[in-house]
């Protein structure tokens, strides 16, 4: 399978052009890094794969056809605060029952504790709470993740835990993953083909 | 001389856990720290082990259902209540973790012109968002039009133009740019050059190395080890305690290993070491005895092993 951002332009209302004409490609089973300096727009680029936002020009296309606008996103988004991509008057069984039921086995797999599923969100700290965001968007019919920033805010053994667990499942179920972060350390380590951000946009 | 000391520190909270039922959770337990004028001290840890609540603790804003034991000494005075409010944002600074604390309904310029001393705030808060390289127009924004990065600096910015002795920081760099995180820590160490106390909190073991004099290492609501910076290179054999040792080997630059477990929840009973479970070196003492922190080659550490 194939996730491509073809000929993407964008820029918030009338502001300067984010980025004009960009391409990027990730293929099933290849763990892409972006490198780029805050504020270039990496966020938004990942925004616009995921579906969350449309791109002024361009398309973003997978296996050739739109993603779908109903229904379960095949594209993923994991956001770097994840205290802000949950509801915060619900409680964490709903959160992380949004868009699919994760069983027993991956909840262990990511340390979640069925404890934290009673609680509301202002009740667990950041890394416990990404980690319900990680598994609530690795439902079934997830083909390819965005990794933006996710474990910026964590210690370096939650960090190496967090992605091993999540690179085990990407490679057992051939996933894409597209990894955002500026942690150069980081993506040389666990992506196969790098993007720098200069690059991309010339 | 040490400015500010914290000793004996615990902070325990009270939860609901149904309609009449109360449960206390301890996240600090028994704390010590003392930090000297001129030097840069950084916290690292797990997340969630209560690094930003001794930030809270310190300033004396926790939350009302927090209860506080122990002491904490600026320049030789306990502090009070009433004795932190008077020094909060001007002796004692902090800068928050959360860009949420950013007044959401005014530019950001005027918010850091509010804490600048001196004569012309104006052209004090210029020359820092020069330093910091944010661009001019930045100062007429408000803060849902900055990036996360950008928002950092403002609030570092806001703490650089007070003229505090102390100034507490709690993740200041996160989701920065690596060439960013590097000026906004040198930053702060130029201030401790000016005799400034700067109490680092952060995960990023890296950038806290390159800055700080001394790292303490921060597990399940204490300090297990106080090294010098120098102590973490090669594999980590100059640190002291095994917690410090597992951290440094799980960095993406090393050998990006992480440890089997998680850390104990607050309101499980603890007795011994915290660290005991995931430990290679535990004996039965460490199951029995809660290791006291001790002084050892030129640090502190809490372990029963460590040489």
């Amino acid at each position: 399978m194939l996730l491509e951002g073809k000929d993407l332009s964008f820029r918030y209302h009338h502001g300067p052009w984010l980025f004009r004409e960009i391409d990027v490609a990730i293929r099933s089973g290849e763990v892409v890094g972006l490198l780029g300096q805050n504020g270039c727009g990496k966020t938004t680029l990942g925004r616009i794969l995921a579906g969350y936002d449309n791109p002024i020009k361009g398309k973003v296309l997978m296996n050739g056809l739109p993603l779908p606008r109903h229904g379960y996103c095949p594209v993923q988004m994991i956001f770097q605060h994840p205290e802000r991509a949950v509801n915060p008057r619900w409680r964490l069984s709903k959160t992380i029952t949004e868009g699919w039921v994760p069983d027993n086995d991956l909840l262990e797999k990511f340390n979640v504790r069925k404890e934290w599923l009673d609680r509301w969100p202002n009740e667990l700290s950041g890394g416990e709470l990404q980690r319900i965001c990680i598994v609530r968007a690795l439902g079934p019919q997830t083909r390819f993740l965005i990794a933006d920033e996710i474990t910026a805010m964590l210690d370096a053994i939650t960090q190496a835990r967090i992605f091993h667990s999540l690179l085990q499942i990407v490679r057992e179920r051939n996933l894409g993953m597209l990894v955002i972060s500026h942690d150069r350390h980081l993506i040389k380590r666990i992506c196969d083909r790098i993007i720098f951000w200069e690059n991309l946009v010339h | 001389m040490a400015i500010l000391e914290v000793e004996n520190l615990s902070v325990s909270f009270l939860r609901y856990t149904g309609m009449f039922k109360q449960q206390t959770i301890r996240v600090i337990e028994d704390l010590h720290l003392s930090i000297n004028k001129g030097e840069m001290m950084a916290v690292v840890g797990a997340s969630g082990s209560g690094k930003s609540l001794l930030a809270h603790a310190i300033l004396g804003i926790l939350p009302e259902n927090a209860q506080m034991s122990g002491m904490i000494r600026y320049c030789g005075e306990t502090l009070d209540p009433v004795k932190q409010a008077a020094l909060r944002g001007r002796e004692i600074a902090f800068v928050p973790q959360s860009v949420n604390s950013l007044d959401p309904l005014m530019r950001v310029g005027a918010q850091v012109r509010m804490t600048a001393k001196g004569k012309d705030p104006i052209a004090k808060q210029r020359e820092v968002f020069q330093r910091y390289r944010l661009p001019e127009n930045v100062e007429r924004m408000y803060p849902f039009q900055l990036s996360g990065g950008m928002a950092r600096k403002v609030l570092l910015a806001t703490a650089t133009v007070s003229d505090a002795q102390v100034i507490v920081a709690d993740e200041p760099t996160s989701g920065m740019h690596a060439d960013d995180v590097k000026e906004a820590l040198q930053q702060l160490k130029k201030l401790t050059n000016q005799g400034c106390a700067v109490l680092l909190i952060t995960h990023d073991v890296e950038a806290a190395l390159e800055t700080a004099h001394r790292v303490a290492v921060f597990f399940a609501g204490t300090i297990v080890e106080i090294a010098p910076s120098a102590d973490f290179s090669g594999d980590g054999e100059r640190l002291r305690h095994p917690y410090s040792r597992a951290l440094w080997s799980a960095l993406p630059q090393n050998k990006f290993m992480p440890i089997s477990g998680v850390q104990p929840h607050p309101n499980e009973v603890r007795e011994g070491c915290l660290f005991a479970e995931h430990c290679p070196l535990t004996t039965i003492d460490c199951k029995n005895k809660r290791p006291e922190m001790r002084e050892l080659r030129e640090g502190m550490v809490r372990c029963h092993h460590a040489t």
